[in-house]
């Protein structure tokens, strides 16, 4: 039987290597397009047609491919050229626009353009690689390692890139020693809460019962994760790899891939992926001629976050309402149509595969004593490198925020007058949130927390699916935890007290205090309720509900007395908390500048020609700040709201004065 | 025949049946603890309305006691300053989303509400938290059956009922969040569904959200 296996993968590694030599398909010049949802926002459809059209026109033998997403956000659309001669180059934000001139220069004058380039793919003598730059040579990529770098649709890229090697080495061994592998490996699961995977895995095969099944979450309901689309988008044949590993070793020969249903072209991909691995015996009965039966459908979700916890995923399939059951029982004892059934993440499973190819060993190399491996976060907010982020465990927070995502950009006033310069001003980290809505604020002085599952869980955040969203000074730790709070009342299901009415009070508490209405009593009852949720809710959307306002109120307690005390905003953030004032000092007599902009006509002229805000007409629309010419810089806020009197007519002191006692003065 | 295990509640020795649940075993045996949701028919605990928690020797943190099964020498207490508190807290908020107009309620006196804010002293309305109520309309469509939604508590017992008992599948939950409710599919009244009157919802509702018209009520 092995020797079928061996036989049949080794005839499909050949069609692979030849359909990978033929990768130009007799072109000379190689171009991708990362054509993924997050290229596709940035415009990456209209950079391949323009790219399609330059090499048209110039009658360039080129083959323009196109390939999923490299997790760089802040350089989509992304494009890459190899050309006889050269190395393989990157280049970043290839507009529609830029795109002609780029081939023009690269592929007719053999000018590589070098200033739109992010480096050379591999190292070499000509191009500076771009793994110089911390942003690509800071991550360790195992689970992104192919993301924009094959065609996700071809099955022969993936097979051609070790695919389909560990479910051979899989099928080649007994059942148990698979799990052992993950087992020794000490792979845990990626969706949130580190339980580790082969305890799930011998659980369902132990489980005496005809039927059981294999689901893969990929609901990924998170604001800001969007690492399971684009695994699935960009290399969707590790997934279902991982998944028919998995159905062997736990005895199942059906599996689900549950798929958020806003995420339309991952559902595309990856049916199109199945049907190619069902025709090339990959999938479906008798697989590679072992005997394995495993089958895949895939099913678009309810549209709820809550159907991504486990339990409710499975009521959610089988067509009831997508409300959490009560655990124990897990689905690994009575699941799907009571069935034995495994829950893994997209991750979870996509890592499989890499486990099963390269084995436990190499796969433990990296990570801390409990967490081994790597882990992809989708890096966001005030940083200078959004986008996905794979990094050993144990890599620490710093790491991440400051050299691969580059720190914290300053804030830029772009110039307006003719010979103006732009002005940069510097701003500070504050707080990293982790884990989404489940997840905590953690501060500055806990930025060398390794991050792995443990120590995170200690320092009151979660792994969760791996948002990381960066927040500098202007972000307000109080206005942070009303936003989470306000997705999870959103998105709680209903069926128990503690979520459904505690969650919606204590949101309705923060609002108080960022509105400056809220009072110490208040914060008491926000401390309590939160504890209360935590402990009585039925799932863990309740359970950790109010782990956004526990680590506030842990680490920012004194951003949430201000606003009760002094009615201050530190951040100046809270619309209510703040007004907008023009620096006396500053105004230029001959500017207007502000006065058009402003859409209440709350800006006068005084007798003096400089300008005043009527405060009583003022909309806090932030116009006028981003009116006022670079050079002059003299709209302000300022909190608390009153902490400027109204400025008198012919006074020009008035403005210019903050500072000083519980006022906070930005500009 | 099932076996009798001895358990301990409050210090008490009780004997109770083996499979059963904690929270009945305390029943039958003249132990009160709090609970809206449990439905003895039902053989799932729906766990929904977290009152019924006991703090079990050797286990951290509260556990809900329709959902725990009785074992041999299982040591719980039901009056614990933390079980207090935390059935308080959702008592609170439970009680936040429920008029409290009593006289005016069909279920006056046959209130579970009433029942555990008496049996556990504890007040109907909260000191300190706002009403969140819904004001939805009443459905006095049906000729026997009315039904005000603002009452509900959400415990699901009549949604059990409907569907799994009578298999009648009028009644359901609708919508999620703090609009979740119980309703007829669709949103249509009462009796332009697949109502057959067996009146098993009046039956069980606690707080009668759920009622029989009589000349009184039925206006
Ligand atoms: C409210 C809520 C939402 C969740 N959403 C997801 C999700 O989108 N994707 C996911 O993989 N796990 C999600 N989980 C976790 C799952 O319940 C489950 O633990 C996970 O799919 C197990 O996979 P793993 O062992 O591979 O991590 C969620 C849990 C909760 C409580
Ligand atoms: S904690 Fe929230 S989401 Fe979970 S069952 Fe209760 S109401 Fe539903
Ligand atoms: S109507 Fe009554 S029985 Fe039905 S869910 Fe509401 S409170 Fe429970
Ligand atoms: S009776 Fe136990 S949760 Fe309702």
């Amino acid at each position: 039987m092995t020797d079928t296996v061996s036989d049949r993968f080794e005839k499909l590694k050949e069609k692979a290597a030849s359909e990978r030599a033929g990768l130009k398909g007799g072109a000379e010049v190689l171009i991708t397009v990362g054509t993924a949802t997050c290229g596709r926002s940035a415009g990456a459809l209209e950079t391949l047609a323009a790219i399609k059209a330059a090499v048209k026109e110039n009658s360039i033998n080129a083959r323009v491919m196109e390939v999923g997403c490299h997790g760089h956000c802040y350089a989509e659309p992304l494009v890459s050229i190899s050309k006889p001669g050269w190395p393989e180059i990157y280049y970043g934000n290839i507009t529609e626009g830029l795109a002609p001139f780029l081939i023009k220069n690269f592929l007719v004058n053999e000018d590589p353009a070098l200033e739109w380039a992010l480096g050379a793919v591999k190292e070499n003598e000509i191009v500076p690689s771009v793994y110089y730059s911390p942003r690509f040579g800071g991550e360790l990529r195992r689970l992104l390692a192919r993301c924009g770098r094959i065609d996700p649709e071809n099955i022969f890229h993936y097979i051609a890139e070790d695919g389909y090697s560990g479910l051979v080495k899989a099928l080649k061994s007994s059942q148990m020693a698979a799990i052992d592998e993950i087992k020794k490996s000490g792979l845990r699961g990626l969706g949130g809460a580190g339980f580790p995977t082969w305890r799930k895995w011998a659980a369902v095969r132990a489980a005496a019962a005809e039927k059981k099944f294999v689901i893969c979450n990929a609901d990924e309901g998170d604001p800001g994760a969007f690492m399971d689309r684009t695994l699935i988008e960009s290399d969707p044949f590790a997934l279902i790899e991982g998944m028919t590993i998995a159905g062997y070793a736990v005895g199942a020969a059906k599996g689900f891939i549950y798929v958020r249903n806003e995420y339309p072209l991952a559902v595309e991909r990856i049916s199109a992926a199945v049907t190619s691995a069902k025709r090339e015996g990959l999938l479906g009965t008798n697989i590679l001629g072992s005997g394995l039966d495993f089958d895949i459908e895939v099913v678009q979700g309810a549209g709820a976050f809550v159907c991504g916890e486990e339990t409710a995923l499975i009521n959610s399939l089988e067509g009831r309402r997508g409300t959490p059951r009560l655990r124990p029982a897990f689905p690994a004892e009575r699941g799907y149509k009571g069935c034995p059934t495994l829950v893994n993440n997209v991750k979870t499973l996509s890592y499989v595969y890499w486990i099963m190819a390269r084995g436990a060993e190499e796969f433990a190399s990296v990570g801390t004593k409990d967490s081994k491996g790597t882990a992809v976060f989708a890096l966001a907010g005030k940083t200078r490198n959004p986008g996905l982020v794979e990094v050993p465990m144990g890599t620490t927070l710093r790491e991440i925020i400051f050299e691969i995502g580059g720190g914290i950009p300053p804030v830029i006033k772009p110039s307006q007058l003719p010979g103006e310069k732009p002005v940069m001003k510097a701003r500070a980290f504050k707080a990293v949130q982790i884990g989404g809505p489940s997840g905590g604020c953690l501060p500055e002085s806990l930025l060398d927390t390794p991050v792995d599952f443990d120590s995170l869980r200690e320092a009151g955040a979660i792994m969760g699916s791996g948002g990381m969203v960066v927040m500098d000074e202007d972000n307000c730790m109080v206005a942070a935890a009303e936003y989470f709070l306000d997705f999870t009342m959103k998105e709680s299901c209903g069926k128990c007290v503690f979520c459904r009415v505690g969650v919606k009070h204590m949101l309705d508490i923060l609002s108080r205090i960022t509105r400056g209405e809220g009072s110490e009593e208040d914060l008491a009852t926000l401390e309590e309720l939160a504890d209360k949720v935590k402990r009585g809710s039925l799932c863990n959307l309740g359970k950790t509900a109010p782990n956004p306002v526990l680590t506030t109120l842990r680490y920012f307690r004194n951003e949430y007395e201000a606003h009760i005390e002094e009615k201050v905003c530190p951040a100046c953030e809270c619309e209510a908390l703040i007004a907008y004032y023009i620096d006396l000092e500053k105004c230029r007599r001959a500017c207007d500048a502000c006065v058009g902009s402003c859409p209440t006509e709350a800006i006068y002229t005084r007798s003096d020609r400089l300008k005043a805000i009527a405060q009583e007409k003022c909309v806090k629309c932030h116009s006028c700040l981003e009116a006022c010419p670079a050079s002059y810089d003299a709209v302000f806020l300022v909190s608390p709201a009153n902490a400027i009197p109204e400025q008198k007519p012919d006074k020009k002191s008035d403005g210019a004065r903050a500072g000083g006692g519980p006022e906070k003065r930005k500009e | 025949m099932t076996e009798d295990v001895t358990i301990y509640i409050d210090g008490r020795e009780i004997k109770a049946k083996a499979g059963q649940s904690l929270l009945r075993a305390a029943l039958d045996n003249g132990v009160y603890i709090p609970n809206l949701c449990d439905l003895r028919e039902r053989e799932t605990p729906e766990a929904s309305c977290r009152l019924c928690f006991v703090e079990l020797e050797g286990v951290p943190e509260p556990v809900t006691s329709c959902s725990t099964g009785v074992e041999e020498g299982m040591v719980a207490r039901t009056d614990s300053w933390r079980v207090r508190e935390l059935v308080a807290a959702g008592f609170e908020l439970l009680m936040t989303t429920h008029p409290v107009d009593c006289a005016a309620c069909p279920g006056n006196k046959r209130c579970a509400l009433q029942e555990i804010a008496k049996k556990m002293k504890f007040k109907l309305k909260s000191g300190r938290l706002p009403e969140i109520l819904r004001d939805a309309p009443l459905d006095l469509s049906h000729p026997r059956i009315g039904y005000d939604s603002d009452r509900c508590v959400m415990c699901g017992r009549c949604v059990y009922v409907c569907n799994e008992e009578a298999g009648a599948r009028a009644i359901d939950f609708i919508h999620r969040g703090l609009k979740m409710t119980v309703g007829v599919f669709g949103g249509g009244p009462l009796a332009e569904s697949s109502c057959i009157s067996c009146m098993r919802c009046v039956e069980v509702c606690p707080v009668k959200a759920f009622y029989e018209k009589t000349k009184e009520t039925d206006v």
